[in-house]
C-alpha cells in the first residue's frame, strides 16, 4: 500500500511539472501584451517598456518560467497586473469561497445520491425506481442557473429564509456564511447528485448480479445484508471516480452559479483575469486548479486501493 | 433427511421443473446429473429458496418435519448457511474480491450469531485448515485474488461447512477445475460427508464424477427426473432411454480412419516464450516467467495431435505462438515445413491456419449475421472470392447447418450450433491446419459427441491437420492419433495416444490419468453383455 502511494506520488510530481510547462508556454503564445493592455491604447512605447521591465516581462522566457515556478513553490505567485496585490492573497480570498462551496455541494450531492441510488437499485424495475430515474433525468436536464433562480425566488424572496446572494466573509462568523452558501450549494449539487445517483444505481445493480452476492445469500445473509456487506464496497469504484471528477469540476466550474449569487469565487476571478489579460493571475489560478485536480486524482487513487485490494499491487 | 415432493417450477410462465421428487438420506451423497438446462441448478436454488424473480413454485421440501417452501424469508435466512450450505461452480467469482478469506469464512458464523468476531476468526482458521489451506501459506488476511481456482473453491467449502450444516449442496463444484484439483476437491467433499455425517447433494453433468462419489443418482432431463436409484444399480441397468443416450455420448468415440501423410504441416522447434513479471523493487530487474520452455514437435497432414495439461502449464501460450500471436524468445515455428509463423507473417500464410475456441458464446460478435461471422477469414485473402456466398452456404452445410442460417444472428443458436458455426468459420478458407483450443469443453456430452463426429468426418474429407488442445483426457483419447502431455512449459511425454494412455511413462501423466474420473469398466461391461444377449 505504501509503495503504491509512493509510486502514485512520483507520477503526481511528474504530472505537475509537465502541466506547469504547458500552462506557462500556452499563455506565452497567446497574443496580447499585458503591459500594453494595462496602460491603455494611447500609452507611449517608453512607458510600456518601463512597465514591462517592472513586471519582468523583458526577461528571457526560461528565466521567467523558473522564477514563476520557483516562486509558486515558495507560495509567491507574483503580483497581479491589474489588482496590484499579491496573487496569493487574491487566490486565498477566492478559495475561501470556492472551496467551502465545492465541498458543501459535494457533500450534499453524495448524501443525496448514495441513498437514492441504493434505493433505486434495491427496488429496480419498480415504480419507485422509475420515479427516481425520471427525477434524476430531470435533475441533469434542468440548467442549474435556472434552478438557482427558482431557489432564490422561493427561498429568498417568498419565504425569506436565505439571502438572495453575496458573501459576508469568514470574519463575520461561521453559520452566516454557511447560510449564504446553502442555496448555491443546492443548485450545484442537484445535477451532480442526479449523475451520481444514476452511477450508484447501475454500479450496485451490476454488483448484485455477481456470483459472490449469491454466495453471500447462500451463507444466510438477507438481501439487505448482502447489499450492505458485499455490494456496496464493490460498487464504490465507479462512484469514487465520479466524485473525484465532480470535485475538480465544481471548484472552478461554478462560475455561472457564482454570478447568480454574487459570490466572489475562483470562477469569477479567472473570468475577470482573462478578460483583463492579467496573465499572472490566469497562470496561477489554472496551475492551482491543475494541482487540485491532480491531488484529487491522487486521493481517489488511494481510496481505490483502500476499497479494492487487487489494485494495491499494480502501479 | 430432506424429502422433496412434486417440486414444479415456472419462471415467467416458462416451465422449468416438473414433479421433481427425491429423498436425500443423512450422511449420503445424492448425485443429480443432466445436461445444461435440464433444471439441476434450479432444483438446488429452489431448495435454498434463492430462485430468480418471476418464479412460481409448487410442491414441498420436508426437512425435520418442516416444509422449507412454507417458511418465510427470515426463517430461510436462518437455515441457509446454517442447516444447508451451498457451493457453486465458478470459484473464481464466488468470493467477494474486496474481503479477506478469513472475514468471509467468519461471516457465516457471525451472521448466524454463532460466535463473536474473535471466536469466528479462530473457527475460520480451523475450517480453512480442515479444507486443506494451512495457516502458514494461507493466513486469514489473504484476498481471493491471491489464490488459485482450487484454493478458492476450498475457501467456499470452508464457508459452507463453517456451521456444520446437515446438507451441503454442491453445484458443479469441480467442473471449472483441473483434473488433479477436481480429484482433490471431490475427495475433500467425500471426506466431509464421511467424517461430519452431513449429506451432500452433488450436481454435475459428468457421469464419471457421480460414479466415483455418489451413493444415489438421479438423472434429469428437461425439468424431470427420468430415472433414479442406487448409483451402481442405475449405472448397470440404465433403464431409461435418455440415460442410455447420455452414457453412449459420454463414452462416444468417433469412427476415425486416420490417414496420416508424410507432409509436415507444422514444425515447432525448441520454442521458448517468457514473460516479464512485475519488478520486486523499484529499480531491480524484472523476474521472468518461462511459459514455454523448449517445446518441439511436428504435425503432419491428416494427423490429429493432442495437447493435454492443466491450467498454467503453458498450453495457451504455445497455442498463441502457433497462431502467430506471440513473439518467441528462441526457437521457431514453421508452417508447411518452411514458412515461419510470427506476429508479422503474411495474411496468405495465416489463411492456412484457423482456430476454434472454447467458448461458443463469447467468441462471436453478437451484432453480425452468421454470413458475416463465417466469412471473416476472407479478410486474409487479397480480395473477397467471387463465390463468397456459395462458399458460406457450403461451409454451413458441411457443419450440418442450413444455408439459410446465414441470415440469422448468433443469439438464435444453441451452444452446439454456435460451435458448428465456429467450425464453419475455420473451414471457409479451406485451411490445412485447425487449432481446436478446448473446442468441445463447454458442450454437453451429447452435443460433444456430435461435434467430435463432425470433426472426424471433416478431417477425413479435407485431410486437415488438427492440433487438439484439451484438459479432458477422455476426449483427447477419442479423437487424436498422437498426444503430448505438457507440464510447467515442457512436453513431459509424447507418443501414440493409445500407447500413452495404456502405459504412461511419466509420473505426471500417470497422475493425470489417475485423477481423471472414470466409470468403473465392469459397470459398463456388464450392461454391454446383457445387451448382446
Amino acid at each position: 500500500m505504501l509503495r503504491f502511494a509512493l509510486q502514485r506520488l512520483v507520477s503526481l510530481t511528474i504530472s505537475l511539472i509537465v502541466a506547469s510547462l504547458v500552462i506557462f508556454f500556452v499563455i506565452e503564445i497567446i497574443p496580447g501584451d499585458p503591459a500594453a493592455y494595462m496602460l491603455g491604447m494611447n500609452a507611449r512605447p517608453e512607458t510600456v517598456a518601463a512597465l514591462q521591465r517592472e513586471l519582468g516581462l523583458d526577461q528571457p522566457v526560461l528565466t521567467r518560467y523558473l522564477s514563476w515556478a520557483g516562486g509558486m513553490l515558495s507560495g509567491d505567485f507574483g503580483t497581479s497586473y491589474t489588482y496590484r496585490v499579491p496573487v496569493s492573497e487574491l487566490i486565498a480570498a477566492r478559495l475561501g469561497v470556492s472551496l467551502p462551496l465545492t465541498l458543501y455541494a459535494l457533500l450534499l450531492s453524495t448524501l443525496i445520491a448514495f441513498p437514492v441510488g441504493l434505493i433505486a437499485a434495491a427496488t429496480r424495475g419498480s415504480a419507485l425506481d422509475a420515479g427516481i430515474m425520471g427525477g434524476t433525468q430531470l435533475g441533469i436536464a434542468v440548467p442549474n442557473f435556472w434552478f438557482a433562480m427558482l431557489l432564490v425566488l422561493f427561498f429568498s424572496i417568498t419565504l425569506q429564509w436565505f439571502s438572495a446572494g453575496g458573501f459576508p466573509g469568514w470574519d463575520r462568523g461561521f453559520w452566516i456564511n454557511i447560510q449564504a452558501l446553502t442555496l448555491p450549494a443546492v443548485a450545484l449539487a442537484l445535477p451532480q447528485a442526479s449523475i451520481l445517483a444514476r452511477v450508484m444505481r447501475s454500479a450496485v445493480i451490476e454488483t448484485l448480479g455477481q456470483d459472490y452476492i449469491r454466495t453471500a445469500r447462500a451463507k444466510g445473509l438477507s438481501s439487505r445484508q448482502a447489499v450492505v456487506r458485499h455490494a456496496l464496497r464493490n460498487a464504490l469504484i465507479p462512484v469514487l471516480t465520479i466524485i473525484g471528477l465532480q470535485f475538480s469540476f465544481l471548484l472552478a466550474g461554478a462560475i455561472i452559479i457564482e454570478n447568480v449569487f454574487f459570490l466572489p469565487g475562483l470562477g469569477r476571478l479567472i473570468f475577470q483575469a482573462i478578460t483583463q489579460r492579467d496573465l499572472i493571475v490566469v497562470e496561477s489560478v489554472v496551475m492551482l486548479l491543475v494541482f487540485a485536480v491532480i491531488l484529487v486524482t491522487f486521493i481517489v487513487d488511494l481510496t481505490y486501493a483502500a476499497a479494492d485490494p487487487r489494485l494495491r499491487r499494480r502501479a | 433427511m430432506i424429502t422433496v415432493e412434486n417440486l414444479s417450477l415456472d419462471i415467467h410462465a416458462t416451465p422449468i421443473l416438473r414433479d421433481v421428487s427425491f429423498v436425500i438420506e443423512q450422511g449420503k451423497v445424492f448425485g443429480l446429473v443432466g445436461e445444461s438446462g435440464s433444471g439441476k441448478s434450479m432444483t438446488s436454488l429452489a431448495l435454498m429458496k434463492l430462485l430468480p424473480e418471476g418464479s412460481l413454485r409448487s410442491g414441498s421440501a420436508m426437512m425435520d418435519g418442516r416444509d422449507l417452501f412454507a417458511l418465510d424469508e427470515a426463517a430461510m435466512c436462518r437455515i441457509r448457511g446454517n442447516e444447508i450450505g451451498m457451493i457453486f461452480q465458478e470459484p473464481m467469482t464466488a468470493l467477494n474480491p474486496v474481503q479477506t478469506i478469513g472475514d468471509q469464512v467468519a461471516e457465516t458464523l457471525i451472521i448466524h450469531g454463532a460466535a463473536t468476531r474473535r471466536e469466528a476468526m479462530k473457527l475460520a482458521r480451523e475450517k480453512l485448515d480442515r479444507v486443506g489451506l494451512d495457516g502458514a501459506r494461507f493466513p486469514l488476511d489473504r484476498y481471493p485474488h491471491e489464490l488459485s481456482g482450487g484454493q478458492r473453491q476450498r475457501v467456499c467449502i470452508a464457508m459452507a461447512i463453517a456451521l456444520r450444516p446437515r446438507l451441503l449442496i454442491a453445484d458443479e463444484p469441480s467442473t471449472a477445475l483441473d483434473v488433479t484439483t477436481q480429484a482433490q476437491i471431490l475427495t475433500l467433499l467425500k471426506g466431509l460427508v464421511d467424517e461430519e455425517g452431513m449429506s451432500l447433494l452433488l450436481i454435475t453433468h459428468d457421469l464419471a464424477v457421480v460414479a466415483g462419489v455418489a451413493d444415489h443418482v438421479a438423472v434429469m432431463q428437461e425439468g424431470r427426473i427420468v430415472e433414479q436409484g442406487p448409483t451402481e444399480a442405475l449405472f448397470r441397468t440404465r433403464a431409461h432411454e435418455y440415460t442410455q443416450r447420455l452414457f453412449a455420448a459420454s463414452s462416444h468415440r468417433p469412427a476415425r480412419e486416420p490417414t496420416v501423410q508424410d507432409e509436415v504441416l507444422l514444425q515447432v522447434d525448441s520454442v521458448h516464450r517468457s514473460y516479464a513479471l512485475p519488478r520486486r523493487s523499484l529499480f531491480g530487474p524484472s523476474p521472468r516467467l518461462e511459459a514455454v520452455r523448449g517445446v518441439s514437435f511436428t504435425l503432419r497432414r491428416g494427423e490429429s495431435l493432442g495437447l493435454v495439461g492443466e491450467s498454467g502449464c503453458g498450453k495457451s501460450t504455445l497455442t498463441r505462438a502457433i497462431l502467430g500471436l506471440e513473439v518467441l524468445q528462441a526457437g521457431n515455428i514453421r508452417l508447411y515445413g518452411q514458412k515461419e509463423i510470427s506476429p508479422r507473417m503474411p495474411n496468405a500464410l495465416r489463411a492456412g491456419l484457423q482456430v476454434v475456441f472454447q467458448d461458443p458464446y463469447g467468441s462471436f460478435n453478437p451484432r453480425w449475421k452468421v454470413s458475416h461471422l463465417v466469412s471473416e477469414p476472407f479478410h486474409l485473402m487479397p480480395r473477397t472470392p467471387a463465390d463468397a456466398r456459395e462458399r458460406i452456404s457450403e461451409a454451413l452445410s458441411e457443419v450440418g447447418l442450413r444455408p439459410s442460417d446465414a441470415d440469422k444472428y448468433i443469439h438464435e443458436f444453441s451452444g452446439g450450433q454456435r460451435q458448428r458455426i465456429a467450425i464453419a468459420r475455420a473451414l471457409i478458407n479451406r485451411p490445412d491446419l485447425i487449432v481446436l483450443d478446448e473446442a468441445v469443453s463447454a458442450l454437453d456430452v451429447r452435443v460433444r459427441a456430435q461435434i467430435l463426429d463432425l470433426l472426424a468426418r471433416l478431417q477425413e474429407s479435407h485431410q486437415m491437420g488438427y492440433l487438439f488442445i484439451s484438459h479432458d483426457l477422455h476426449v483427447v483419447r477419442a479423437i487424436t492419433d498422437r498426444v503430448m502431455v505438457m507440464k510447467a512449459g515442457e512436453i513431459v511425454e509424447a507418443g501414440e495416444t493409445e500407447a500413452v494412455f495404456a502405459d504412461p511413462r511419466h509420473p505426471y501423466t500417470r497422475e493425470l490419468l489417475a485423477a481423471t474420473p472414470t466409470i468403473p469398466a465392469h459397470w459398463i461391461e456388464g450392461n454391454r453383455n446383457e445387451t448382446l444377449v
